[in-house]
């Protein structure tokens, strides 16, 4: 069937392909820089899907998405990510993944989970689109899982913004994108929300000497 | 009976060929890094005088170490008689498919490994040991790509995915994209190059796979190297004709072959270029890191088979 | 219209200016003055919605983006009113740890804007037709009050508010999933985009939405507003975020974001209930009830004895405020209309019982200089007027009669035992556990043994009185225009009224 596709939507399927990738690729990447790398990396991945996905459904709006996307995903927010980095100290930190193997085997168990939940969806949708669906679903828990595997403050972080790339990705393969202003406000609050993480590093950093969320552990419900 | 010679031809010209891909990867090598190369022909020259050596055997070696080259070459060269290099169709690529290709590579793996403890020595058990090691990280993966191939093509046969991956035409295929990337990760873990093992270096501590044969000599060792000679030679034509097949011969036509021969080799050519670069780049990694790099592989070839599920079936 | 804008433009505009000149001496009282200003448009939107029907959602003018019925409007009341009362209550205590060094100017000014911008949220969050606003109102009071609940900048506080941030934030991007679902499922219904994420259109069509999407969809927008909501087992943020921030925090967090959180439930819950009601061979038609009876229940339970094992003061009361969650969403969940109207009743008295006992709380912890409940003790003795209202309020939010949180206990356990009476033991149950819960930790605070030298500090319990006094009055009486405004919003969500 895909043979039949023009080039350009096949290059869509392909690209979704990496994005699903990348998001297996941060959650076993160990070093600080190469993290908030391969989340650029992702976010202009799913920038360049979202042109595709405008060109082959003529919806116009979605070019400016992608640009949207860019600005923020792939320039702003890495930018600001480096730079907090490097002003912290910690850009030489390696973020070790526990268990690679179990991580990566939890994750595809949760794609399959997620092609199953996907599956009666799809099948009403007549949109070259629709079969990505899954895929943005998997990246939306694989940022979930990142977030639950790791203990650093700023792995944590690139795993929220990565399940928001998801996101972003199921509304552009489900509905074409969601009416512009919602859009906007999305990107709004994205945006307020990396500007708190960054100010939270600096508090957190302050309180406990590291960016080791792990160890923000003093309000658990314990035995007495 | 033209077609069986053909098939004859085929794997011969397989088996003569192979020491010299072993020999360009190693003239491109050179080159890369401001060295004078050694003649192209350089790996018949080492083959032909270790078969002329006398080969010693430890005297607490069985007959299995005396047996175990004559498999390793002999499965090898079944192997290399199922891969299609330059035309499908032929009588033998009808006989085995891709798993049981794997299945070649996995039993003269054993028997090498077997062969390497069989003596006694140190450096043979820690190579067998780490061998193992690397294989049963490697093996999935590799079964995850052909699998892929597999339900892409609707069949296990390497002579039936090509054509089928032919008469798709250029298809960007995001399963075939990263079995592609998890075969070759694969290719280069299971050929014990840079950055799994260095074939070049005899360095105690970090070699596996020349760790394993350090004890033979004379006629078991060319046969060893050949082996692996042809190993390094299967991978790189399974890569090239699987992923790339276009201008491998479909008829059995003089002409078709003549095209065949040329562009198998350019394919091989520009892969041999490619392989040199990397072991060029790449430094030889920490034994500790090489199951995150297999890890890797197998994470290709599992997105490789996922995304045929997701995104290819509708 | 107008009214609408007033409720919404105040408190933007304010937390815009309290942005700019928060540390100004008399912005303190500017943030209680803005709010009750908000307070009454609010009452003059209640007005005119009652005398004119439902406002805005008309298909065709600008107009279609919000849309007020007797639902909604009702709440917006209640947050604009806990909101002045909880903003009277702050001017004393926001003094008192300014003086403390709790706080410093400039974080005052911080903390005026994002009270003045959450309560824009909420209200935006309530007002709005579009689930898409909705979506984003909502992950907004999230941002506007995170840094709130660091405000201390101790250790633990950082700890909270980076809970609340990440828990939040990931339940929230679940919900924002089920709202694309949703939109997947009207954009093949309603051809115009702009239109399919506004809800007046979405329950126009309900029963041509696919069921099996619509499914999909809940459990997702079900996952991600009831972590907001604080239904267990995704509350873990919430006893943290509510103890560690300053205590006005608390009290609109649990009065105000809650309610609104469950609000957004109950919408979408109708169109669930819409779409898989027209296709009963799909899915059980009640799927979206039986999902939030359970959530609710499990909440219920679990909060009621998490209750005893409490330490904080303050963390006891936002167990109980789960506990109430859990019960509100299984009186949703259970449906019919008995049980609607007493989840609405619920809703109110538990929002203003809820924000006076975190007030008198707020005082309680300054009179012991401690969160700690074993050494906040003998209050009403040092002060009986705090000592008094800790007591009454607990008295209240227990379901003692004659206060309103008995009614709408009292009703929701009728309206069980006729539509699924073995719920009803489950039910007493946990009003049992967490009664106990919560009179084992307070009889030694109020009645204990006085330490030497503790003294009263200077208290407001004016917004306290106003509060109990409201919900005894719901208790004794139901007004009968409020009764009648609950019966509308009961038959908008349960089809049928009850009077």
């Amino acid at each position: 069937m895909l043979a039949f596709l023009p080039l350009y939507q096949q290059a869509i399927l392909s690209l979704a392909a990496m994005i699903l990738f990348t998001s297996f690729v941060l959650l076993a990447q160990n070093g600080v820089l190469a993290i908030i790398h391969v989340f650029a990396w992702q976010g202009l991945l799913v920038a360049v899907t979202t042109a595709f996905v405008a060109f082959d459904s003529g919806a116009g709006h979605l070019y400016f998405s992608a640009l949207m996307t860019i600005t923020l995903k792939v320039i702003f927010i890495p930018w600001l990510l480096h730079r907090l980095v490097r002003r912290l100290g910690i850009d030489r930190e390696t973020h070790s993944v526990e268990r690679p193997a179990r991580v990566l085997m939890s994750a595809a168990a949760l794609v399959v989970f997620c092609y199953y939940v996907a599956q009666p969806i799809q099948q009403y949708s007549a949109a070259l689109t629709r079969n990505t669906i899954a895929i943005s679903m998997s990246v939306v828990m694989l940022g979930m899982l990142m977030l639950i595997t790791r203990r650093k403050a700023v792995s944590q972080v690139i795993g929220f913004m990565s399940l928001e790339n998801g996101l972003f990705f199921a509304a552009v393969s489900a509905t074409h994108g969601m009416p512009m202003f919602v859009e906007l406000g999305i990107a709004f609050d994205v945006l307020v929300a990396a500007v708190i993480f960054g100010v939270f590093f600096f508090h957190i950093r302050d309180s406990i000497d590291s960016l080791d969320v792990g160890q923000l552990n003093r309000l658990a419900e314990r035995d007495e | 009976m033209k077609i069986w010679a053909l098939a004859l031809l085929q794997s011969t010209a397989f088996v003569l060929l192979a020491p010299l891909f072993a020999g360009w990867v190693k003239w491109v090598k050179c080159r890369l890094q401001n060295r004078r190369p050694p003649p192209l022909a350089q790996p018949y020259r080492d083959l032909w005088k270790l078969f002329g050596k006398e080969a010693l055997l430890s005297h607490n070696a069985s007959i299995l170490f005396r047996i175990v080259p004559y498999i390793v070459a002999g499965a090898t060269l079944l192997a290399a008689a199922v891969v299609p290099l330059l035309a499908v169709n032929l009588p033998t690529a009808a006989i085995a498919d891709v798993i049981v290709l794997t299945g070649f590579f996995a039993l003269a793996r054993f028997f090498l490994a077997l062969a390497g403890m069989d003596v006694g020595t140190a450096f043979g058990g820690m190579g067998s040991s780490r061998e193992m090691t690397i294989s049963a990280l490697a093996e999935p993966a590799m079964l995850l790509a052909v699998f892929t191939l597999a339900m892409v093509a609707a069949s296990t046969n390497l002579s039936t995915v090509i054509e089928q991956v032919l008469s798709d035409g250029l298809v960007l295929r995001p399963s075939l994209l990263f079995a592609l990337l998890a075969m070759c990760l694969v290719a280069v873990a299971e050929t014990g190059r840079i950055p799994v093992d260095n074939p070049a270096t005899h360095l105690e501590l970090t070699m596996i796979h020349e760790a394993m044969i350090l004890e033979y000599s004379g006629r078991h060792l060319a046969l060893i190297e050949w082996a692996a000679q042809l190993k390094l030679m299967i991978y790189g034509v399974l890569i090239a004709n699987i992923f790339f097949p276009w201008g491998i011969a479909t008829t059995p036509t003089p002409v078709a072959l003549l095209v065949a021969v040329a562009a198998i080799t350019a394919k091989l050519s520009i892969l041999g270029v490619l392989l040199a670069t990397g072991e060029s780049v790449l430094a030889k990694m920490r034994l500790f890191r090489v199951p995150a790099f297999l890890l890797l592989a197998l994470t290709l070839g599992f997105v490789g088979l996922l995304s045929h599920i997701i995104l290819e079936i509708r | 219209m107008t009214a609408l804008w007033f409720t919404l433009l105040i408190p933007f505009s304010s937390s815009v200016l309290l942005g700019l000149f928060g540390q100004h001496p008399a912005a303190r009282r500017f943030n209680f003055q803005a709010a009750a200003a908000a307070f009454a448009a609010s009452v003059w939107l209640a007005w005119t919605v009652l005398q004119n029907g439902p406002i805005g959602g008309s298909s065709d003018s600008a107009g279609s983006q919000f849309y007020i019925d007797s639902f909604n409007v009702y709440l917006i009341v209640l947050t604009a009113f806990v909101g002045a009362s909880t903003a009277l209550f702050s001017q004393p205590y926001m003094a008192r740890e300014l003086a403390a060094g709790h706080v410093t100017e400039k974080r005052l000014r911080l903390y005026h804007a994002s009270y003045q911008g959450f309560l824009f949220t909420m209200q935006l969050a309530l007002s709005t037709n579009n689930l898409g606003v909705l979506w984003v109102a909502m992950e907004g009071a999230t941002l506007a009050t995170v840094l709130l609940v660091s405000l201390y900048r101790t250790p633990q506080a950082i700890e909270a508010a980076w809970k609340y941030f990440i828990i939040c934030g990931v339940g929230i991007a679940l919900a924002l999933f089920g709202t694309v679902l949703l939109y997947f499922a009207a954009a093949q219904v309603i051809p115009d985009p702009e239109q399919a994420l506004l809800w007046s259109e979405l329950a126009r069509h309900s029963a041509e939405l696919k069921p099996v999407v619509l499914a999909i969809a809940f459990v997702f927008l079900l996952v991600g507003y009831g972590t907001k909501v604080g239904l267990v087992p995704m509350h873990s943020w919430l006893p943290d975020a509510h103890s560690e921030g300053p205590t006005p925090m608390s009290a609109v967090l649990s009065g105000l974001l809650l309610n609104v959180a469950l609000y957004a439930l109950v919408r979408l819950k109708i169109l669930t209930d819409g779409s898989l009601a027209a296709h009963p061979d799909a899915h059980d038609p009640h799927l979206a009830g039986y999902l939030m009876m359970g959530f609710g229940l499990l909440s219920f339970i679990v909060a009621g004895l998490f209750l005893h094992r409490q330490r904080d003061i303050k963390r006891l009361y936002s167990y109980s405020s789960i506990e109430h969650m859990g019960l509100m969403t299984f009186a949703f969940g259970l449906g019919g209309p008995l049980a609607t109207f007493a989840a609405l009743l619920h809703m109110t008295v538990h929002s203003l019982t809820k924000s006076a006992i975190f007030i008198t709380v707020g005082h309680a912890a300054h009179i012991a200089g401690t969160q700690a409940m074993s050494n906040i003790r003998g209050l009403i003795r040092t002060q009986p007027a705090v000592g008094w209202g800790l007591l009454i309020g607990t008295v209240a939010i227990s379901g003692f009669p004659p206060f309103g949180v008995f009614v709408s206990e009292f009703l929701l356990l009728t309206a069980t035992i006729h539509s699924q009476p073995w719920f009803a033991l489950p039910l007493l149950l946990g009003l049992g556990i967490a009664f106990a819960g919560l009179f084992r930790h307070l009889h030694p605070i109020v009645y204990g043994e006085q330490p030497e030298g503790q003294e009263g500090v200077a208290v407001n319990m004016w917004p306290v009185a106003v509060h109990l006094v409201l919900v005894l009055w719901l208790g004794l009486a139901i007004p009968g225009f409020l009764a009648h405004w609950f019966d509308q919003a009961t038959i908008l969500i349960s089809g049928q009224g009850v009077l």
